[in-house]
């Protein structure tokens, strides 16, 4: 059997160069969306600082750094999934999963538009979070700073291959967290680590190669999550 | 070496489609040639967008073969979605795809095609303050930006007014013979003498 669907559109789409336009244009397109709609970065903000709150009154004076900083890592774990479940809601509500997929690009340069543009409304409340969180509890240090970036990158890679597996599904607010979440487990392992262990470097590396072997998966693999 | 103008642009032998136990397209067969217009009627639900959808790659085919000798840049599809992000204006969508299909000369080319459509006046406002009709109005320009080889339009006359009729009469007329087409439509009248080729739906079995 033969198909349609074995279509190709890379017809001199001018290399690294072109794909790079093409992820710059499509990232471009979903910040711009978001700018416009206000749907998920006042949402993603709002838990966090909401998050933030809540844990500065309920943890009893006297804790220790780490319990903040657990607690800040659960903060900035579930505003990722926050953040996650609207990456392809302009495309599901509006069906233009089917535009994109008919137009020639490289079906990997989507994915890693939404990765960019997820990874930009992520440090953004991050910014907002890491500020309250030097505020009503401990120093941020570049450790910190450095295991934030590379957790962003990891839980963005694999999460935008994830919602857009979701996304096909009738359940997709469930199926989300429920494929996203235990493939966090070595994320949250690593920046936890990098933020209260003495061996910073070691757990640095674990998350750079996580997100390393993680993106290049979703990257090679988003082509056939989106096939029929 | 076979000549390739007297190969069909679309071929299909044996297509068949189910949705679980439903039953949508069953064996059919056809091709249609490169600049031929194929019309493709039918009550609701007999499968007409099913298998415009499969021609244009959006789903594959439960059993039989479907070629379509096109490539990705080269195909323009209208569904019943417009395909359009509904928070940039008509401006900034069309500019998307210029920039996706690798248009030449975009800007010069988005303004004829809203001027045309009538919708240049319109184009700094955003999507979701349009009527269906002038949506529908910029979703034909959308798919004529890239000037496709193969035209796959869905309903096209859907929500446009009188004037909007004439002008997408006119459009298909200009562009019979140079371009490919498989039209669906409930008012085959209307586009009937542009017809190279009929496929007629009684719920999935074409004729």
């Amino acid at each position: 059997m033969s198909a349609a669907a074995g279509m190709s559109g890379r017809r001199g789409r001018g290399g690294l160069v072109g794909y790079l336009g093409d992820v710059a244009t499509l990232a471009g397109k979903d910040l711009r969306i978001e700018w416009r709609a206000r749907d998920t970065f006042p949402a993603m903000a709002l838990f966090v600082l909401s998050t933030m709150t809540i844990f500065h009154f309920a943890l009893p004076s006297g804790s220790s750094d780490r319990a903040a900083q657990g607690m800040l890592w659960v903060a900035i774990l579930f505003t990722a999934l926050l953040g996650l479940t609207r990456t392809y809601a302009p495309e599901r509500e509006q069906g233009m999963f089917d535009g994109l997929l008919l137009s020639p690009v490289d079906r990997s340069a989507i994915w890693l538009a939404k990765v960019l543009a997820t990874l930009v409304f992520l440090a953004a409340v991050e910014v907002v979070a890491l500020l309250a969180f030097w505020l009503f509890f401990a120093h941020v240090g570049g450790a910190m700073i450095a295991a934030v970036v590379l957790a962003d990158i990891g839980l963005c890679a694999v999460g935008a291959l994830v919602a857009a597996m979701a996304t096909a599904s009738r359940s997709r607010e469930l199926i989300l967290p429920l494929l996203l979440l235990p493939l966090s487990v070595p994320v949250v392992v690593g920046a936890v680590g990098a933020s209260v262990d003495t061996g910073t470097g070691k757990y640095l590396a674990f998350l750079a190669l996580y997100d390393a072997i993680f993106s290049l998966i979703a990257w090679g693999t988003f082509e056939y999550v989106v096939a029929e | 070496m076979a000549d390739t103008a007297s190969l069909p642009l679309v071929r299909a032998q044996g297509l068949s489609k189910r949705y679980g136990d439903k039953r949508v397209l069953s064996k059919l067969s056809f091709s249609l040639q490169s600049g031929g217009f194929l019309l493709v009627t039918g009550p609701n639900g007999a499968g007409k967008s099913t298998l415009l959808r499969l021609c244009a790659g959006l789903e594959g085919p439960t059993a039989g073969e479907l070629e379509v000798g096109v490539e990705r840049d080269e195909l323009g599809y209208l569904g019943h979605e417009p395909l359009l992000y509904r928070e940039l204006t008509a401006l900034e969508n069309l500019e998307l795809f210029a920039k996706l299909y690798r248009v030449p000369e975009r800007r010069d080319r988005i303004h004829e095609l809203l001027e045309r459509f009538g919708m240049w006046g319109e184009r700094d406002n955003r999507i979701s303050t349009y009527s269906r009709g002038m949506i529908q109005r910029v979703a034909l320009c959308r798919v004529l930006l890239h000037e496709p080889r193969l035209l796959i339009l869905d309903e096209p006359y859907t929500a446009l007014d009188a004037a909007g009729c004439e002008l997408l009469d006119a459009v298909l007329a200009e562009r019979r013979g140079n371009h490919t087409f498989l039209v669906s439509t409930h008012d085959p009248a209307r586009i009937e003498h542009l017809a190279s080729d009929r496929l007629a739906f009684a719920e999935g079995a074409a004729t």
